[in-house]
C-alpha cells in the first residue's frame, strides 16, 4: 500500500506527496501530459526533442544542471508515446532547490538558438546511434507503419525520420511550450522525506504564480479496427532472419489490457514460457524470442519477436508461432500456470515498489490515468482474470484479422 | 515578490553525515561466511552467492562463463524446463553471472517463497548435470548472438579495447569465438562445476527484510555442502598490452557512427591515487556536468553521451573513455578530449566547479546508499576487493579535502596523450 496526499493549485497543477522518512532522500517528479501521440505527422521527435531542450536554461536560470549538482541532486527524463516525465532526486533538506528549478522552467523556457541547434545534433546521433547504426534498428519504424494506419502510434518517439528533427525551428519550441508545459497539463509528485505541509508551501510559493494556460484537450484520430491481416517483408544486412508479429490490444484502462497482461507472461515471460520452452528449447526454431506489449494508454500493440535458427524457414517459424497461440486459444489454461503468471505480477510490482523514484513515477503515472489509488489496486486487478478470460481475450487478440507480421530477411 | 533569480539556501552536502549501513555477519556450518543487511520497505529478498570461479580459474576460454550460464539447465531430479518452472512460479528471479574472479549465482524473491527457493538453488549448486542437448542449444544460440553482436561497433570496441589494455590471453582482455563454443564440452563443464561450485569457495550476501530465521534457512540449504574444504589453485596471469597505440578499424562499411575508446592502464583499489582520481574522473567525464559532457554534447552535439570511468577490476583497473560519435566527427570528438586532459594537466580547477564536483559526488553517495540492495552491494564490492569501513571513510574524506592543486599534479601523472590507447570502430 502506497500512501499519498493529493492537492490540486488554484492553476490547475495536480501535486501528491508521498511521505517515507526511512530515507535521507527527497525526489520530485513532474510529469507533463504531451508524448509523441501529440506531434504534428509532419515534425515528428518533436516531443523528444523538446525534452532535451528543457535542459537549456529558463527564464531565471541560465542552466538547470549545475545548481541541482551544487545542491548533491541528480536528474533525467525520458518521453515516451503518451509522455514526457522529468525527475530528480536530491537530499531531502535540499528540495526547495528542485522547486525553483522545475517552477521556472514550467514558468517559461530561454528558448535559446544555440541550445536548439546543439540539441538538434545531439538528438540526430541518438537516432543513429539507436536505429541506424544497430542490426535490426528500423524494425519498429517498420512495424509502427504497418500496424497503425491512423493512429500516431504509427511513429516512434524518436520521430519518423531524422528531416523532421533536422528542420525544426525555434517558432515551433514556443509554440510546442506554450500548448503542453502549463500547470494543467502536469503532475507534481514529490516523495521521500519530506511532509506534505512543507510540499504545500513550496508548491504554492514556486508554482503557485504561473498562469494557468490553456488545458490541451487530446483529440487524436482512432484506429479504425483492423479486418484483414497485414505482412510486410523487408531484406536488411544483418545476419539473422526475424520474425515480428504484432496484434491491436485493449487500452490502459481496460480490462482486457490486465489480461493482455498475463498473456504475454504466459507466452513470453522468463524460462518456463510457452513460447520459450515450444519454440527455443523444443522445436529450436529460433535462437532468441520474446513476447510483451507496450503498455500504452490508449488501445496499443502486443507483439512476438525472435531470431531464428540459421537455415529455419521464415514460414515455418511463423506457423509454429501461430501454432502454440492457437492453443492458447482453444485450451484452458490450468490454474497452476496462471497461478504462477499472477505471483510473478505479485513480485514484480513489490520490486518495482522499492524505490522511491519508482513509487514517485508510478504515483504520477496512475494519476495520469485519472486516479493515483488505482497503484494500490493494481494487483486485485490482475487476481481476478479467470482462465475463461484468457481463452476468451485470446481469441480477441490473435484473431488473424488483427495481426501484422514482419519478416525481416537477411540478404546473407 | 519571488526573486526567481536567486536560489534557495541549500545545505552542503559535503557537510552530509554519511553513514554506511553496518552489515551482520554469521557463518554456516561449513564455513561459509553471510554477510546480511536486514532493511527496507517491501518483503523482498536478495542471496547471492559469490564463487571464485570466473574468467581467472579456466584453462579454456569461456568455460567459466557456460558453466555458470549451464547452473540452471538440468540437474539429476530436474530438467531445465522443471528448474525454471520452479523459479517462475514463485514470482522469483535466478541470475548468474561471471565475471573474471568471480561468478555469482543470484536469488530475487518476495521472503515468503524463501523455503521453497533455497533448496533448489543448493540442488543447482551440487547436481547439476550439464545435458548434452542443453549445451547444443545453448552453443547454437549465443553463436547466433554473437554474429548479431559483432555487427555493432561498440560491442567490437569494448572487446578490442580490453585486449589492447591486457592482452587477448589475459581474464581481462579475452573474449569469445564461435570457434570457442564449438570446442566446449560436457566434461570440461562438470570438472570446473565440481572444482568451482560444488567444492568450490564461496561467500553468501543477503538483503532486504530478511525473516527472522535467515541464519537458519541458509545454513539448512548451504551449511552441509563441501563449500571452502579445498584451497583455490594460485594463478598468475600477466597482462601483455599491446604495443601499438592507436587502431582505426572498420567493421561496417555504410556505419554512420564510431565507436571510441580511449583507454590507459590504472592501479587498483589499494593504490593511495584512486580515490582521489575517483574525484578527478568525475570532474573529466564521470557525471551529466563533466567537462568532455559539456564540451562534447552539450556545446558540439557530436555525441549523444560521452562517459569517462575506472574499469570496476580487482588486479588492475584502466582509465576509458567511451563514447559514440557522428562517423565525421570521431577525429574532432577525440582532438576535443586531449584539449580537456590538456586543460586539467595545465590549468588549476576553479574552487567553485571543484565544489560543485564535491557536492555532487557526495549526494550521488547518499542516494546510493539507500536501500538495503544498495547498501550490501557497496559491501560486496568492499570484501571482494579487500577492503573495508575505513576504505569508506578515506573516500568520503578524500571528496570534502582532496585540493586543486592535488587533482593538477595527478592529471599530470595520468592524462597523458600518449599513455592512453586509441581505438574508432566504425
Amino acid at each position: 500500500m502506497v500512501h499519498y496526499n493529493r492537492f490540486v493549485l488554484d492553476n490547475g497543477l495536480r501535486v501528491l506527496v508521498h511521505e517515507d522518512s526511512s530515507t535521507p532522500m527527497a525526489v520530485v517528479n513532474l510529469l507533463y501530459d504531451v508524448g509523441a501521440r501529440d506531434e504534428d505527422p509532419n515534425k515528428t521527435g518533436f516531443a523528444h526533442l523538446f525534452e532535451h531542450l528543457m535542459f537549456g536554461g529558463s527564464t531565471h536560470i541560465p542552466d538547470y544542471d549545475e545548481p541541482l549538482q551544487r545542491a548533491g541532486g541528480e536528474n533525467n527524463a525520458y518521453t515516451t508515446n503518451d509522455l514526457t516525465n522529468y525527475y530528480c532526486s536530491l537530499p531531502a533538506e535540499n528540495i526547495e532547490t528542485a522547486f525553483w528549478l522545475e517552477s521556472d522552467r514550467m514558468l517559461s523556457l530561454a528558448f535559446s538558438k544555440k541550445s536548439l541547434e546543439v540539441q538538434r545534433k545531439v538528438v540526430c546521433e541518438e537516432f543513429k546511434e539507436h536505429y541506424i547504426n544497430k542490426p535490426y534498428g528500423d524494425v519498429w519504424f517498420k512495424m509502427r507503419e504497418l500496424a497503425f494506419t491512423t493512429h500516431p502510434y504509427k511513429w516512434m518517439t524518436i520521430g519518423k525520420e531524422l528531416s523532421h528533427i533536422e528542420t525544426a525551428t525555434i517558432d515551433d519550441v514556443k509554440a510546442f511550450f506554450f500548448k503542453h508545459y502549463r500547470p494543467a497539463n502536469a503532475i507534481l509528485v514529490v516523495a521521500g522525506n519530506i511532509t506534505t505541509e512543507q510540499v504545500k508551501l513550496l508548491a504554492e510559493k514556486w508554482f503557485g504564480p504561473i498562469p494557468m494556460g490553456e488545458k490541451y484537450e487530446r483529440n487524436l484520430p482512432l484506429e479504425p479496427i483492423q479486418t484483414a491481416p497485414k505482412k510486410m517483408e523487408v531484406t536488411a544486412d544483418v545476419p539473422l532472419d526475424a520474425l515480428v508479429k504484432t496484434w491491436h490490444m485493449e487500452g490502459r484502462l481496460d480490462k482486457g489490457y490486465y489480461v493482455a497482461d498475463l498473456i504475454t507472461e504466459i507466452l513470453g515471460g522468463g524460462g518456463s514460457s510457452r513460447l520459450y520452452q515450444a519454440l527455443v528449447k523444443e522445436k529450436q526454431l529460433f535462437s532468441s524470442l520474446d513476447c510483451y506489449h507496450f503498455g500504452s494508454i490508449d488501445k496499443g500493440l502486443l507483439a512476438i519477436e525472435g531470431k531464428l535458427v540459421k537455415g529455419v524457414k521464415i514460414e515455418d517459424a511463423d506457423a509454429a508461432v501461430n501454432e502454440q497461440l492457437l492453443k492458447i486459444q482453444t485450451d484452458l489454461i490450468e490454474d497452476s500456470e496462471l497461478q504462477k503468471v499472477k505471483n510473478k505480477t505479485e513480485s514484480v510490482i513489490a520490486f518495482e515498489d522499492m524505490s522511491i523514484m519508482s513509487r514517485a513515477s508510478s504515483l504520477a503515472n496512475y494519476e495520469l490515468l485519472g486516479d493515483a489509488n488505482l497503484m494500490n489496486t493494481e494487483l486485485e486487478r490482475y487476481q481476478s482474470v479467470t482462465a475463461e478470460d484468457i481463452r476468451e481475450y485470446s481469441r480477441v487478440i490473435f484473431n488473424e484479422n488483427n495481426s501484422n507480421t514482419l519478416y525481416y530477411r537477411s540478404k546473407d | 515578490m519571488l526573486n526567481r533569480k536567486k536560489s534557495p539556501a541549500i545545505i552542503d552536502s559535503v557537510e552530509l553525515n554519511l553513514q554506511l549501513k553496518p552489515y551482520t555477519k554469521f557463518t554456516l556450518d561449513n564455513g561459509v561466511e553471510v554477510y546480511s543487511i536486514h532493511a527496507g520497505a517491501q518483503e523482498v529478498v536478495m542471496v547471492e552467492m559469490v564463487f571464485s570461479a570466473g574468467n581467472w580459474y579456466e584453462e579454456k576460454n569461456i568455460i567459466a562463463a557456460t558453466t555458470n550460464f549451464m547452473l540452471k539447465n538440468g540437474t539429476t531430479q530436474k530438467k531445465a524446463f522443471a528448474i525454471n518452472e520452479h523459479f517462475d512460479f514463485h514470482g522469483a528471479y535466478l541470475n548468474r553471472g561471471c565475471q573474471n574472479e568471480t561468478a555469482t549465482v543470484t536469488l530475487h524473491t518476495l521472503g515468503k517463497h524463501l523455503p521453497k527457493l533455497l533448496p533448489v538453488m543448493a540442488e543447482i549448486l551440487t547436481d547439476s548435470i550439464f545435458p548434452e542437448d542443453e549445451l547444443a542449444i545453448y552453443k547454437q544460440n549465443q553463436k547466433q548472438r554473437l554474429t548479431v553482436n559483432l555487427k555493432k561497433c561498440d560491442f567490437v570496441a569494448h572487446r578490442l579495447i580490453d585486449e589492447y589494455l591486457f592482452g587477448v590471453n589475459h581474464p581481462y582482455g579475452k573474449y569469445s569465438s564461435a570457434e570457442d563454443y564449438d570446442a566446449i564440452t560436457t566434461e570440461d563443464m562438470v570438472a570446473f562445476y565440481n572444482q568451482f561450485y560444488t567444492n568450490g569457495k564461496c561467500i553468501i550476501f543477503t538483503a532486504g527484510i530478511l525473516p527472522a530465521d535467515i541464519q537458519e534457512q541458509l545454513n539448512n540449504a548451504f551449511g552441509g555442502l563441501p563449500l571452502n574444504k579445498t584451497a583455490l589453485p594460485s594463478i598468475v596471469h600477466q597482462t601483455v598490452p599491446t604495443a601499438q597505440k592507436k587502431h582505426n578499424i572498420t567493421n561496417d562499411v555504410n556505419g554512420v557512427q564510431g565507436a571510441i575508446r580511449l583507454a590507459r592502464p590504472f592501479p587498483n583499489r589499494h593504490h593511495p591515487d584512486f580515490t582521489k582520481v575517483q574525484v578527478l574522473n568525475n570532474l573529466f567525464g564521470g557525471f551529466f556536468g563533466s567537462r568532455l559532457m559539456s564540451n562534447i554534447r552539450e556545446d558540439k552535439g557530436y555525441t549523444y553521451g560521452i562517459h569517462s570511468y575506472l574499469q570496476n577490476l580487482i588486479e588492475q583497473s584502466a582509465w576509458m573513455v567511451s563514447t559514440e560519435a557522428g562517423k565525421d566527427v570521431c577525429a574532432a570528438t577525440i582532438a576535443e578530449t586531449y584539449k580537456e586532459m590538456a586543460r586539467l594537466r595545465d590549468e588549476t580547477i576553479e574552487e567553485t566547479e571543484l565544489h560543485l564536483v564535491r557536492n555532487f559526488m557526495m549526494g550521488s553517495l547518499l542516494s546510493d546508499l539507500d536501500g538495503p540492495f544498495q547498501t550490501i552491494a557497496r559491501w560486496k564490492s568492499y570484501v571482494l576487493n579487500g577492503l573495508d569501513e575505513q576504505y569508506f571513510n578515506k573516500a568520503i574524506e578524500t571528496i570534502r579535502t582532496v585540493s586543486a592543486e592535488e587533482l593538477k599534479e595527478l592529471a599530470n601523472k595520468y592524462l597523458n596523450e600518449d599513455d592512453f590507447y586509441e581505438l574508432v570502430v566504425i
